[in-house]
């Protein structure tokens, strides 16, 4: 049985706000990587059965791999990278987005990545590849 | 050495780059990425702002005062690129967009009536997408063979391999990069052109990352065909060149369609302008152009003997102190190499090398730098790539260095 990303928040709002906090308590961009690595490390463990063409994310630099399973109306996402940083993002992602409903979902905007100063344009597919996970989340909540 | 050389000293020529003096993420830009696109100098930015400015107008078409001084300055740029990589004439220059597009331009125009189905062109392993996809799309398209040429665990054309390549006299064209965009290494294209014609076949050199390095004179070389870009130069982008050798070119077909390439043109049918005019459909990339001709007057300026001598040290430098980073694993190690420099890093993923290093300011690049089949040959996904233009510092080099030993921290 694979482990999905449980939600530690009630919403994603609430979710963008705390990850908001966390990023805050450093004021080193050094440091927070080494912060954003570290939650990379604790994702739950992905099955590399599924690290395959059909659950990878495309324009992304290095490999992302994302699945997901729908459970009393809300959708729960897995994920991984074979790069450090790209986990960690994959885990801040997850955090917003595991465990929603389909609507909150489409409703929230992946700006926050931006604002957080995480990414630094959302069309940049080539850059980190975490604007392109975002897309493939909510392509898989506007699917029937 | 010519009297009007500048004497080389690397804090003016800094000066001359003004985008090196910003900070990013509040450090300084410590810019190692040349080898993707170079950094600009005053001289290009002025030359094509002065364009837009005072003597602006279509080339080659109005009788006016405008479009007569456009036309010489933009026909002007032919005879100094003629001059650069010492062309037997200014004919033989076609302006394309990108050493992309001059590569292309051989595989649809030569590649389709000078080869036949069974004919062979051969790459070598380390090539850039550019100089292997033309060459796979001709082959679906037109029945021809692509063979790869084996490079040795230096990141050298393996001559063994080259040998057997051709020995069944079917490779009509050897197309084959000057310096490696991953590896750093040159390859030796003299040696590489009298090799493919002693058997019959033609070159084609691709000379992106060479021609900003070293004097290229593609007489002494043999070229038949040599493709390079104006960005990587320190010109802008939007301009590349394809030298051919004059009968080549005069028996070739046009590429596009359109104005400018014509002879005459009747509702039934056209002739065609001979080279370089037949190949340069359309209106051309006039203030582009125009800089790229401030580039090479800038890079002539300054001369090859001391940006090599300059470059050659940065590279030694490099390789020792990078060397010298336990856990940092520089790919490829040729004999005659310059300075490119792809490396790898024990825990760290290059995406991550790439990240990280921004934040202290330093631009490298981290991917498969579009050589994907190289990175198999070479035993590794992606890497990490510094590289050198003639405006970079030992100081950067160690900068870059201190940041990789504080990303060993992170992965500590």
């Amino acid at each position: 049985m694979t482990d999905y990303f449980q939600p530690e928040d009630d919403t994603p709002q609430a979710a963008i706000a705390a990850i908001g906090e966390d990023l805050a308590l450093f004021d080193d961009w050094m440091d927070r990587y080494e912060f954003i690595i570290e939650l990379g490390r604790k994702l739950p463990p992905y099955p590399a059965a599924w690290q395959d063409e059909a659950h990878r994310v495309q324009g992304c630099q290095s490999q992302v791999w994302l699945a997901a399973q729908e459970a009393d109306g809300k959708l729960y996402f897995t994920g991984a990278s074979d790069a450090a940083i790209v986990s960690g993002l994959v885990a801040l992602v997850l955090r917003v987005y595991s465990g929603r409903t389909r609507a909150e979902i489409l409703a929230t905007s992946a700006q926050f990545l931006r604002d957080l100063g995480l990414i630094g344009a959302l069309s940049t597919n080539r850059g980190n590849g975490v604007a392109a996970m975002v897309e493939r989340i909510q392509e898989m909540a506007r699917a029937a | 050495m010519s009297a009007t050389l500048r004497s080389f000293d690397v804090t003016v020529i800094r000066e001359d780059f003004p985008i090196l003096k910003q900070q990013v993420h509040g450090k300084p830009l410590v810019f190692l990425d040349s080898a993707a696109s170079a950094q600009k100098p005053r001289a290009v930015i002025d030359a094509m702002r002065h364009v837009m400015e005072a003597q602006y107008a279509n080339v080659h078409r109005g009788l006016h005062y405008m479009s007569e001084k456009t036309s010489d300055a933009f026909e002007a740029v032919r005879d100094k690129v003629a001059a650069f990589i010492n062309a037997a004439s200014r004919d033989e220059i076609v302006f394309t967009r990108n050493a992309t597009e001059s590569i292309n331009l051989v595989a649809y125009t030569w590649g389709r009536t000078a080869l036949r189905p069974g004919d062979a062109v051969a790459v070598s392993e380390m090539e850039h997408h550019a100089n292997l996809v033309p060459w796979q799309m001709l082959r679906d398209a037109h029945g021809t063979d692509l063979r790869i040429i084996k490079i040795t665990d230096a990141g050298e054309i393996d001559f063994d391999s080259l040998e057997q390549v051709f020995a069944d006299g079917k490779v009509k064209l050897l197309a084959v990069t000057q310096m490696s965009n991953v590896l750093g290494s040159y390859t030796p294209v003299e040696r590489l052109a009298k090799f493919a014609h002693e058997r019959g076949a033609k070159i084609l050199v691709d000379g992106c990352q060479a021609i900003v390095h070293r004097h290229v004179d593609v007489q002494a070389i043999g070229a038949d065909f040599y493709a390079f870009s104006g960005h990587k130069l320190y010109g802008p982008t939007g301009i590349g060149v394809l030298y051919g050798k004059r009968e080549l070119l005069e028996a070739m077909p046009p590429f596009m369609g359109g104005g400018e390439m014509i002879g005459h043109v009747t509702y039934e049918k056209s002739t065609w302008a001979k080279p370089p005019f037949r190949f340069e459909a359309g209106t051309p990339a006039i203030i582009e152009t125009i800089g790229l001709g401030a580039a090479i007057d800038y890079v002539r300026g300054i001369g090859f003997e001391a940006i090599a001598a300059h470059e050659h040290e940065l590279t030694e430098h490099a390789l020792a102190t990078l060397g010298n980073i336990e856990g940092v694993n520089i790919i490829g190690h040729a004999q005659d190499r310059g300075g490119v420099i792809s490396f790898t890093m024990r825990h760290a993923h290059p995406h991550d090398i790439a990240t990280l290093l921004d934040r202290q300011g330093i631009a490298v690049r981290a991917g498969h730098h579009c050589a994907e089949p190289l990175m198999g040959r070479m035993g590794v996904t992606g890497t990490a790539r510094a590289s050198f233009g003639m405006y970079t510092t030992p100081e950067e080099i160690d900068a870059l260095a201190k940041g990789l030993l504080r990303i060993k921290q992170v992965f500590a």
